[in-house]
């Protein structure tokens, strides 16, 4: 690969450009086999998370299990749409509000009279207008996704906030509250933990059998060279923001029936944990890059570690620790991987200039000034 | 070939593109006056000097860390570890005082701002020795800085008895008519503005985040301008800390929490384009003043205060909008100019 982008006589052709070029073809060609690392660092992990459960006590005790399925399954769910939104080079900080939003509507529409049914409808096609609204934004006037969803956080809390105000709304029917309670039927799998494995294995396969998939990649990997190639990026892009509120409405649905109550806060801050758990499965923040599958694994991880911490009765906020140390470490690690590669191909390229200079006569004027660019 | 150049020596055409670039800080200044204007017109108590004094000391910590921001901001990153970084001072700063209350206000101050740089350098260091997207290594550390300070405070908080009077007098105090607090700010604003006007390393910041890879070739040390403007967002939402103390006397695990949200909001109104490359402290500084003040305006015009936050947002959704319309203006106005196109 790179003998082929960087002619072999560096010495007399390349002088500035030398160093640039080496970057570009090889972050591609080594994404794979990075992502695999990344994944069975992933598995590593998770097998550390089971051992360190597994010296605290209860932790193997079954309903421990749909606990941990319970605490971690709207911020799983809201991280699927995230990925995709990730990896096509852009972001979605408002989805937690969108939870919030969902859940205060869905209550105020409950208080109203509404049958349950019809009003969980309503707050999945607010969802999907709340999305549409950023990807308006983003891709039609082209503004940039990190501060438009730093304005829906705040509008769409605010909304929320309007809706109900400081009341709560409580007594949704049982037989929906329930899924707070009990696992489904004959397991001990949480139901927004069975919503979620429905879900990852739809993502999954659209992502990595289907043709928007790869449009997705491509889209990240590099937006011009997407749309000259036919792919209707500020489209998907759209879908994907709208794909995201739906989703993230119906988090919010799970929310509420998890806790029986409905409030303006519900789910404040959790934005953090969700764009954390995107970025520890292995989705490259510049988009091009991940997987579903380590967004999974990065998931179960996260879920571990914070009922074991739980169970030790570690408090919330000490929690977070764990959260922010896993986030930095999977964006550190790569990182240094790839500075680390990139020192030994310069190193390589100074002998193989060195070689050169070694050589033939007629090249000795120009390798000096190589030399002298370089230091 | 004169690429990078274009910040530092001005050509004459450039002088109606910049116009319409400060017209963003009048335009800040002109929705300050409508809102204060209709305000006071609904409630006349909203501009007695009480009132005015409320809306300055209340701007006066956004405003402080949105300085520190638009440093980071400018260079085309961003630091949401703030407002952990105040909560986590504030209690430090708190901590001396039980254990030392006779301890000089000076070095209380010290002590907020030296937790602040110290976590600003690691920010810093980590952004850009690993190269990673400050968006991601700041978010972490809100966390971490966040969980460390949950560890220290242990779920006790600072009581305002432990924090000496003439400490607390730089919180809500105030001479000639204008609060400390809103001095301490503006002379910082003023002095952070000026140097990053007319300083080399100011007009460095710029210039990284108008083109990083163009900075670099140009001879712009990026790394340790990066680094720098972690360290003054750090040292400043430290000091903001010990402030936060000195105008509440209290504090607790999540003091602060959610101020990087408004930080980055009173930033991105007050004109600073969140990719890099432009905008100013005065703007950062109004934005928070606007966001403040119409808050405000919302409680003196008996508005629920559950409408802040939605206000706020849209406001911030205007603004970005606004920005992105103005920036084509200049854009078209400037590729007007043959010779500055061809480049």
């Amino acid at each position: 690969m790179l003998s082929e982008t960087t002619p072999p006589q560096t010495a007399t052709s390349g002088v500035v450009q030398a160093p640039p070029t080496i970057r570009n073809p090889q972050t591609n060609e080594s994404s794979w086999r990075g992502l695999l690392r990344w994944e069975s660092a992933l598995l590593v992990a998770l097998a550390g998370a089971l051992i360190y459960g597994h010296r605290t006590t209860n932790f193997w005790n079954a309903t421990n299990f749909f606990y941990i399925g319970l605490n971690i399954g709207e911020i799983a769910i809201m991280a699927l749409p995230l990925t995709l939104i990730v990896i096509t080079g852009e972001i979605d900080l408002s989805v937690a509000s969108m939870l919030g939003l969902s859940s205060t509507l869905l209550g105020y529409l409950y208080l109203h009279g509404w049958p349950i049914g019809v009003a969980i409808v309503a707050v999945l096609i607010v969802g999907a207008i709340g999305g549409a609204l950023n990807g308006v934004l983003v891709t039609r006037l082209g503004l940039p996704s990190i501060a438009v969803t730093i304005g829906t956080l705040t509008l769409f809390r605010g909304l929320a906030e309007i809706t109900l105000g400081a009341k709560s709304v409580g007594k949704f029917p049982a037989t929906l509250t329930k899924i707070g309670v009990i696992p489904i039927p004959h397991t001990q799998i949480a139901y927004s933990v069975g919503f979620f494995v429905v879900l990852a294995i739809i993502y999954g396969v659209v992502l990595h059998a289907m043709p928007v998939g790869r449009s997705i990649f491509a889209i990240g990997l590099q937006p011009e060279a997407a749309h000259f190639s036919g792919i209707r990026v500020k489209r998907i892009k759209l879908m994907l923001y709208v794909l995201s509120g739906t989703v993230c409405s119906f988090a919010g649905v799970l929310w509420t029936m998890r806790f029986a109550t409905s409030r303006y806060d519900a789910g404040t801050g959790l934005e953090l944990n969700v764009v954390a758990i995107v970025l520890f499965g292995g989705i490259s923040i510049f988009g091009g890059r991940g997987s579903i599958i380590g967004v999974v694994l990065a998931t179960a991880v996260m879920a571990c570690i914070q009922q074991a911490l739980t169970l030790r009765n570690v408090d919330a906020q000490v929690r977070n620790i764990v959260t922010g140390v896993l986030l930095l470490i999977s964006v550190v690690l790569p990182n240094i991987a790839t500075g680390i590669h990139r020192l030994r191909e310069r190193r390589r390229l100074r002998n193989r200039d060195r070689l050169a200079q070694r050589a033939p006569d007629l090249h000795q004027p120009t390798t000096t000034t190589t030399e002298g660019q370089r230091a | 070939m004169s690429l990078t150049v274009a910040p530092i020596s001005r050509p004459a055409g450039v002088r109606r593109s910049e116009l319409l670039l400060r017209a963003r800080e009048l335009s800040i200044v002109l929705a300050l006056l409508i809102v204060f204007g209709f305000t006071t017109l609904k409630n006349h108590e909203f501009a007695n000097a009480a009132s005015i004094r409320q809306l300055l000391s209340g701007a006066s910590l956004v405003a402080l860390l949105a300085v520190g921001q638009t440093l980071v901001v400018v260079t085309r990153n961003v630091d949401l570890s703030v407002g952990s970084v105040l909560g986590l001072s504030a209690y430090l700063v708190g901590t001396l005082f039980r254990a030392h209350p006779n301890a000089p206000i000076a070095l209380a101050f010290l002590v907020g701002i030296g937790v602040g740089v110290l976590i600003g350098a690691i920010n810093g260091i980590i952004t850009t020795v690993t190269r990673v997207p400050s968006l991601v290594v700041t978010l972490a550390m809100l966390y971490i800085v966040r969980g460390v300070d949950a560890e220290i405070v242990n779920a006790k908080q600072i009581d305002p008895t432990l924090i000496p009077h003439s400490f607390q007098v730089v919180g809500y105090e105030h001479i000639f008519g204008i609060p400390w607090l809103a001095i301490i700010v503006a002379v910082i604003v003023i002095a952070v503005g000026f140097y990053m006007r007319s300083f080399r390393a100011g007009r460095d910041l710029y210039a990284i985040g108008s083109n990083p890879d163009a900075a670099t070739l140009a001879g712009v040390p990026s790394g340790r301008r990066v680094f720098t403007a972690f360290v003054v967002s750090g040292g400043l939402a430290g000091l903001g800390g010990a402030l936060f103390l000195a105008q509440f006397a209290t504090v607790n695990a999540t003091g602060g929490s959610g101020y990087e949200l408004n930080v980055v909001a009173a930033v991105v109104v007050g004109g600073v384009a969140i990719f890099g490359g432009s905008g100013t402290v005065f703007g950062a500084a109004l934005g928070a003043l606007l966001l403040n003040t119409i808050n405000q305006a919302l409680v003196a015009a008996k508005v629920s205060a559950f409408w802040n936050q939605a206000v706020a947002g849209a406001l911030l959704l205007a603004a970005i909008a606004f920005d992105r319309w103005l920036s084509l203006r200049v854009e078209r106005l400037e590729s007007g100019r043959g010779e500055r196109h061809v480049v």
